[in-house]
């Protein structure tokens, strides 16, 4: 592409400053909206847009923002920069480089769905970039872009930036909502939806960061210009964060359904190591795992569910030969563990067997039956869960057992478990645990 | 019926009102989909998996809208690809529910094993071992044996006191979040939290001091495993051992239906009350208790009960035998020119009754309730008290509640919990009217303030717009809730008489929702009363003065006559009964059976569950005696006769006997069955559920104002608390800390 729609501080230096960023556009978006379009009006160019979720699902945006009841009042919208899918690091891109193409989207939903508050929430870690982003809106503010009465009219907006507490399941948006109302982050009981009753148990509107950065671009140029990347059922642009065994990694913006994932591997710079790349993980490790084998398809939403895969969040982990997927999915089942909110009994307890099943794997105390087990373990959780994180966690059990059911095979026959390396880290990972429980080991009897 | 639902559960039909979720549509049918989470009073959260179940729907025709049928006509049903939870799901028009199929019964064997991994299966020392849902489950559904290895289980603490009345036991906790739902959406006490998360994930207290609520033994109740354990039951006895009698609570007006647990105590080789537990009883306490009537039991086997009769020699009181006690006492009434009854309002109906009888065959007989001020508007709240037909459950949308001078929480527990509900559940408009804050204050549409002691006077003079007769004729109900703290008896009557002159211009006397409901200070109040009442009896203040007194329960009352000869029947030796000529041991409610009637004028037996202690009898039996040795030819097997004198004597109580008292009927939610992961480990109602008898209204003469009161001494008693100390209470080890 010719230029960026997303990424503009590759194109243009400093886009991250207000005074840049507005040489170059920006909130003309945001003025000719208030100033000139019915609220209604914004919503059917983001809906004519195709414009769909860039958080996982994929749900798009016009449609959602159009559920919003006119005669609810407040609602609300809250942008979701949780960003905790490992592997994916293009909502931070967008904070910190381009945050006012952020808060512009921001702004246009939430004039769009009739909100005066909008939330963002970013996930606790990134506290610096939230502070960054904080002085982006106090610019926006300063300059009259955001506060009362905006451009003249009786429109207002204000925009809060909230931290989260560092937690997976805070992305899921309700469990979002929950921690930003200052509850304990776990997942609501759905129905009712978020449009119907939210923050606050008011409408409120939930987008990723990225699908919003989109809204401005389409505002101003029209639903016809978006579409003129992508497919039909995935129109636009769409950012891959690519790391793992690749000489470049990074953010990058692609139309969507034009490229293969072997081409996306190429434009990575290909194997870091020089060893053949063996698989992928196109949503960090919540999602299906791609055999190379399976390298040939395009990406697009439609063209990975045909290959038994997502899109998702897009985060794309490559894996070259050396890694052992016995290794990678304990690896994931460990941070499912981890982030497991507790709620409810499949996902909490489910993660923890797992995991001490792969944890008896590496020790080399395992046979041939604890993989059978894994895989009862797991089927013991599929489709019984109270949100998809349980069901999410699944998928690296799943799929390493599809794909690569060889490599645990030879795990056992080959006596892989108990290496030095696995021993250092199974003692580094219980290590951290316990810090995590508070529970301290005394004499190697554990006491609260 | 109009919102009914159509379905099929297991092909069998079922129609259950509109919004039902499927776990009670099947309970319906006495089909038992296994819960933990779930809890049929509490909102559903849909945590735990248990109830999983397959659901389908009518398939539909995307074209034309239509159901889709096959070739017989018959609905083609869309079954959902997932199992989902019949905790959450509502019923819906045709829809079909399978809970008997290879897929369910597996999934229910899954998530029991996942929840076995992380418990510590010591139920042979589990205070729930027996009568517990996850135990029960895992028969009935759980895999035989765990491939989880058993190194792995996770080891946390086992002894976390909540506060000093409930014990956590981390390891036992299934994580199903019944507590703090409990806490949240019934008690209103935000007292529980979780904290952290995944597997460690744990209960918290958040109050200081910790668990801090009126409430907290019902969350033992309902904890579906053997996390939560109260201090005063932990390891005390296996459920299996345990004798269980229906009965009563008679610390205040609600008349909380319970079940004694009892045992022989192996270290003191005595019977004893080891637990007292919620009957069901939907219109009184529905399955809840508060935590007085839960832990104040202990004075039952309180090593200084009375255990013999007791007479004054040379200044002395001297143990005696019943008969040199019994002919003392006949011999001083039978030469007595002035006999006074003063009957402390925890006495069982019987032994009122018949010792009213005993008293008034004296010419100057007279008999008196205590404490004294509740006399003075007893007989308003009886004959403008609610309907017969009042049920607390139905007040919502449309009713007025109106609380004056009353502390419900404080007062009567438990009908806070159901006044809250209509309120804020079910959208009823309360008006809250005191001298001081109280916890329904947070509820209130509208909130009235007068100085302390100046209730009547407001209620005379207030122009609240809310209190408008206008604003009064257009509710659905209207509920006078009142007290009478800080009030003498010309207010306390002021305040009744203004009340009910406020439901008479209204027009809502004779509905069953309308009405007076008393907040007396305990639990039989209006039972005695209504036998003294419609005898000589002194409802004016003042202090009597009279040749022989007899003085039945009354603890340490400062109503008690002056009089040359008094007789004290008591549990101890309270200093009314160290002044006394003569001290008969009495049986507490626990030893014997009777009636008593609640704030609501509902007639309810308790049972005995203990044996005597000592030689102490009931009170009846020694009136009775007495009453042979002074010529009465009285026959009175035991209480049930007492009961039917009563009832051909005072009228409101005719047509009553023990027999209709027993009745029981079918109550929903079903508690107390096998199934005991559904409702909890409270009881069945097999006592009785009690009788409301009819109030009576008269023509009320108009209202008069009360006297103004002017000093700061004039003001009786201190605010009326749950816990302020008292001959019951104090001797409650595990109360000692909350005793204000
Ligand atoms: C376990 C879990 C974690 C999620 N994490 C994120 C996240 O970090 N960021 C995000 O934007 N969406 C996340 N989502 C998706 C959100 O629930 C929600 O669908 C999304 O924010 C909607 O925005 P969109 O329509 O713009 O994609 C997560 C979902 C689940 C189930
Ligand atoms: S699946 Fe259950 S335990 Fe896991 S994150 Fe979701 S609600 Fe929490
Ligand atoms: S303590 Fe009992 S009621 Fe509370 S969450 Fe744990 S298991 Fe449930
Ligand atoms: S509410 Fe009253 S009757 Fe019920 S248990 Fe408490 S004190 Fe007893
Ligand atoms: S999920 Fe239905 S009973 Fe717990």
């Amino acid at each position: 592409m010719e230029k960026h729609i997303l990424l503009r501080d590759l194109d243009v230096p400093n886009i991250r400053d207000l005074a840049v960023y507005s040489q170059h556009e920006g909130y003309a978006a945001w003025k000719k909206a208030v100033t000139g379009m019915k609220p209604d009006e914004v919503i059917t160019v983001v809906k004519d847009s195709g414009l769909r979720g860039r958080g996982g699902a994929g749900f798009p945006a016009g449609v959602k923002w159009s559920f919003i009841p006119k005669d609810v009042f407040p609602k609300y919208v809250t942008v979701n920069c949780d960003e905790s899918e490992p592997g994916t690091f293009k909502d931070h891109h967008l904070i910190r480089h381009n945050p006012h193409q952020v808060i512009e989207g921001t702004a246009l939903c939430a004039y769009a769905i009739g909100a005066n508050v909008a939330y963002i929430y970013c996930r606790g870690e990134f506290r610096e970039p939230a502070y960054e982003l904080q002085k982006a809106i106090d610019d926006a503010y300063a300059a009259g872009l955001l506060g009362k009465n905006l451009f003249g009219s009786n429109y207002s907006l204000d925009i809060y930036v909230h931290l989260g507490a560092g937690a997976y399941i805070c992305g899921e948006e309700s469990a979002l909502l929950e921690s930003l109302e200052g509850k304990i982050g776990q997942p609501r009981l759905k129905p009712p939806f978020p449009a119907v009753s939210g923050l606050y148990s008011k409408p409120t509107v939930i987008n990723n960061v990225e699908t919003l950065a989109n809204v401005p671009p389409i505002v101003l140029n029209g639903s016809a210009w978006y579409k003129q990347w992508g497919t039909e059922k995935s129109p636009g642009v769409k950012l891959f964060s690519v790391c793992g065994h690749v000489k470049n990694p990074g953010n990058y913006e692609l139309p969507l359904g034009k490229y293969s994932i072997q081409e996306l591997l190429e434009m990575a710079g290909g194997s870091m190591t020089g060893r053949p790349i063996k698989a992928v993980l196109p949503a960090g490790s919540s999602s299906p795992i791609i055999p190379a084998s399976n390298f040939h398809a395009k990406l697009d939403y439609e063209a990975m569910a045909a290959i038994g895969s997502v899109l998702g969040s897009c985060s794309w982990i490559f894996m070259d030969d050396s890694v052992d997927m016995v290794w990678a999915a304990r690896k994931m089942i460990r941070f499912f563990k981890h982030e497991s909110c507790g709620k409810c009994t499949p996902c909490r307890e489910g993660t923890h067997w797992a995991l001490s099943v792969y944890d008896k794997l590496l020790s080399g105390k395992g046979t041939i039956e604890d993989v059978n087990l894994i895989g009862e373990v797991n089927k013991q959780i599929i489709g019984k869960c109270f949100c998809p994180l349980g069901e999410f966690a699944t998928s690296s059990m799943t799929f390493t057992l599809k794909h690569f059911k060889q490599d645990y095979v030879d795990f056992i026959d080959q006596k892989k478990g108990g290496s030095d390396v696995y021993l250092k880290e199974l003692a580094r990972d219980h290590h951290l645990h316990e810090l995590h429980s508070g529970v301290v080991s005394v004499n190697g009897i554990k006491v609260h | 019926m109009a919102d009914l639902v159509n379905l099929t559960i297991d092909g069998k039909a079922v129609a259950v009102p509109k919004g039902t979720l499927i776990v009670d549509a099947a309970k319906t049918i006495q089909n038992d989909i296994p819960v933990f989470c779930y809890h049929p009073k509490l909102k559903p959260v849909g945590m735990c998996r248990m109830c999983l179940v397959e659901i389908g729907t009518p398939k539909m025709d995307p074209a034309t809208r239509q159901v889709v049928k096959d070739d017989k006509g018959v609905v083609v049903i869309a079954w959902q690809p997932k199992l989902n939870t019949a905790c959450t799901t509502p019923v819906s028009e045709g829809m079909a529910v399978r809970t008997q199929t290879t897929v369910v019964s597996d999934a229910r064997e899954d998530v029991l094993e996942f929840l076995l991994t992380s418990h510590p299966l010591d139920c042979p020392i589990c205070d729930k071992g027996g009568e517990c849902p996850l135990q029960n489950l895992t028969l009935e559904h759980g895999p035989g044996n765990s491939r989880f290895e058993y190194e792995n289980k996770q080891h946390n603490a086992k002894h976390v006191p909540l506060g000093d009345l409930i014990y956590l036991d981390r390891e036992r906790c299934i994580q199903c979040s019944r507590c703090i739902r409990f806490q949240d959406d019934i008690a209103d006490d935000h007292v529980l939290q979780f904290h952290e998360r995944g597997r460690h994930m744990e209960i918290i207290t958040l109050s200081e001091p910790g668990f801090d609520s009126y409430f907290s033994g019902n969350t033992s109740d309902i904890c579906p495993v053997g996390a939560l354990t109260t201090a005063d039951f932990r390891f005390k006895a296996r459920p299996w051992e345990l004798g269980s009698s229906p009965s009563v609570c008679n610390h205040c007006a609600v008349g909380c239906n319970t079940t004694l647990n009892t045992r022989l105590d192996t270290k003191t080789g005595i019977n004893e009350i080891k637990r007292v537990m919620p009957r069901q009883n939907e219109q009184v306490n529905e399955i809840w208790l508060c935590d007085k009537g839960r832990f104040v039991h202990h004075y039952t086997r309180a090593g200084d009960r009375l255990q013999k009769p007791l007479i004054r020699q040379n200044g002395q009181l001297v143990e005696t035998t019943w008969e040199r006690a019994l002919d003392l006492v006949s011999s001083k009434l039978l030469g007595a020119s002035s006999v006074a009854a003063v009957i402390g309002d925890r006495i069982a109906n019987e032994d009122a009754h018949l010792l009213t009888k005993l008293v008034n065959s004296n010419a100057k007989g007279e008999t008196r309730l205590s404490p004294a001020l509740p006399a003075s508007y007893a007989d308003l709240a009886r004959d403008y008290g609610v309907g017969v037909g009042f049920d607390m459950k139905q007040l919502g949308k449309g009713d007025v509640i109106v609380v004056v001078n009353g502390d419900v929480e404080e007062q009567a527990p438990v009908w806070f919990l159901r006044l809250r509900q209509a309120v804020v559940d079910r959208g009823a408009k309360l008006i809250v009217s005191n001298h001081r804050g109280t916890k329904l204050h947070r509820y209130a549409a509208h909130i009235a303030r007068y100085e302390q002691g100046m209730a009547a006077q407001w209620a005379a003079q207030t122009d609240d717009a809310a209190l408008s007769t206008e604003e009064l004729t257009k509710a659905r109900n209207v509920l006078f809730v009142f007290g009478d703290e800080k009030l003498d008896a010309v207010s306390a009557r002021g305040l009744a008489q203004i009340l009910v002159g406020k439901l008479v211009a209204a027009g809502q006397i004779g509905k069953p929702n309308s009405g007076l409901l008393p907040l007396y200070p305990h639990g039989n109040t209006q039972g005695v009363f209504d036998i003294v009442a419609g005898t000589r009896h002194s409802g004016n203040p003042g202090v009597l003065s009279v040749d022989v007194a007899w003085l039945v329960g009354v603890g340490d009352t400062s109503d008690a006559p002056k009089a040359r000869f008094s007789v004290v029947s008591e549990l101890f030796m309270t200093a009314l009964a160290s002044v006394a000529d003569v001290v008969l041991p009495a049986l507490s409610f626990a030893e014997r059976e009777g009636t008593y009637t609640s704030g609501d004028r509902r007639v309810q037996r308790f049972y005995r569950a203990l044996p005597a202690v000592g030689q102490a009898k009931p009170d009846w039996w020694a009136v009775q005696e007495v009453a042979r040795r002074m010529g009465f030819v009285w026959n009175f097997a035991s209480p049930a006769q007492i009961f039917t004198d009563l009832a051909a004597n005072v009228s409101y109580y005719s047509g009553l006997g023990y027999e209709v008292l027993a009745k029981t009927e079918s109550q929903w939610p079903p508690v107390g069955r096998d199934d005991l992961y559904y409702g909890g480990t409270g009881y069945e109602n097999d006592g009785g559920i009690g009788v409301r008898y009819a109030s009576n209204p008269s023509v009320i003469s108009a209202p008069t104002l009360p006297k103004m009161i002017t000093s700061m001494s004039d003001l009786k008693g201190p605010a009326r608390k749950l816990y302020q100390t008292g001959e019951l209470i104090k001797r409650s080890d595990v109360m000692q800390t909350h005793i204000e």
